[in-house]
């Protein structure tokens, strides 16, 4: 049912423009894996602090508070690239398994951080504890699945 | 150099390696997957010591706190980067972009060895501050650059643009990756 959006897609002038250039895919991709490490330490300076490791000195929300503009930066990157490298390999992606367990569990990483997490994160009061660890500890495993499925797709 | 890294290459566990279904995607996978707990935790430590974020928080926090975690993102790198390259050695060593890597890399490492050597030494005089000193701000802007480089060279080596057998190359390009071009 979603295949012919699937051809739309990579029929698009901006999915041919990087199917047909030698370079652009690479440095799309290039520009992609240079914002996952941007949101890797984004994510890992706070979630460490909330499982109670790291910056333990400091409170939560400072370090949060912190983090934050490079965590959107990080992420409004990735979703740009994503989508170009996306445009440019549509149908591929469609017959993928690891591109469907990525785009289904980035929502739900998206929803964890900017609904939940940064509720608890950014409040002064907030401090280690069950709550914050499973926080912590639910942020990185679900945003490893998205990368690790993300780098998968290369593969199958 | 080139005898052993082709003596290396023949080795059983090499071409295992190299021809596994799972291993070498799963390796290549933890490589990349560790790049956001290596350069991530590296980046953070670099933005506060560019004094651009993190400002009231103590440099001394980022490097007795958080570089332990820098540390072991750089072991799985290592050990995992070091069998990557035992799995095709000598295509990475006639590799342009592998050769750019490895100079990044020292580059990298001189500025790490650098850092705590020289200036992290004075760390408790300009720990609070909220933007430390202009040598510490080099190093923070030195690091990221390199690091970026690392990563994007590090990527590109997948591609073959400028293997050797691929001729004709630029002369620069058969200089610089020490291709045996043979006479027309």
């Amino acid at each position: 049912m979603l295949l012919p959006f699937f051809e739309w897609c990579e029929n698009t002038a901006i999915g041919e423009t990087i199917r047909n250039s030698l370079w652009l895919f690479p440095v799309i991709e290039a520009v992609h894996l240079l914002a996952l490490c941007l949101l890797g330490g984004s994510l890992l300076v706070v979630d460490l602090r909330m499982l109670g490791v790291g910056l333990k000195g400091q409170r939560i929300s400072q370090v949060a508070g912190y983090a934050r503009p490079f965590l959107i930066g990080s992420i409004v990157t990735l979703v740009c690239t994503g989508l170009l490298l996306f445009l440019s390999e549509a149908v591929k992606c469609y017959y993928n398994t690891s591109f469907w367990v990525k785009i289904t569990t980035l929502p739900i990483a998206l929803l964890l951080t900017f609904a939940v997490r940064d509720r608890f994160s950014l409040r002064k009061s907030f401090e280690t504890s069950a709550m914050s660890r499973l926080l912590g500890a639910g942020s990185l495993t679900l945003w490893f699945v998205v990368a690790a499925a993300g780098r998968w797709i290369g593969f199958s | 150099m080139l005898n052993f890294l082709q003596w290396l290459e023949s080795t059983p566990w090499s071409i295992a390696l190299l021809e596994s279904l799972y291993v070498w995607p799963l390796l290549e996978s933890t490589h990349v997957l560790s790049l956001g707990l290596f350069v991530g935790t590296t980046v953070m430590m670099d933005l506060r010591l560019l004094g651009v974020s993190f400002r009231s928080v103590p440099t001394s926090a980022f490097t007795h706190r958080l570089l332990p975690w820098t540390r072991a993102g750089f072991a799985v790198m290592a050990v995992t980067g070091l069998l990557l390259f035992y799995s095709s050695p000598t295509r990475y060593y006639f590799n342009i972009f592998f050769r750019i890597k490895v100079l990044l890399l020292i580059l990298a490492g001189l500025n790490v060895w650098l850092f705590h050597s020289r200036i992290h030494r004075l760390v408790s005089k300009w720990d609070l501050d909220p933007v430390p000193p202009r040598a510490a701000r080099f190093a923070a802007g030195v690091s990221i650059v390199a690091w970026a480089g690392v990563v994007v060279a590090g990527r590109m080596v997948a591609y073959n643009w400028f293997d050797c057998d691929l001729q004709p190359q630029p002369a620069l390009i058969n200089w610089a990756a020490d291709c045996v071009v043979p006479e027309p």
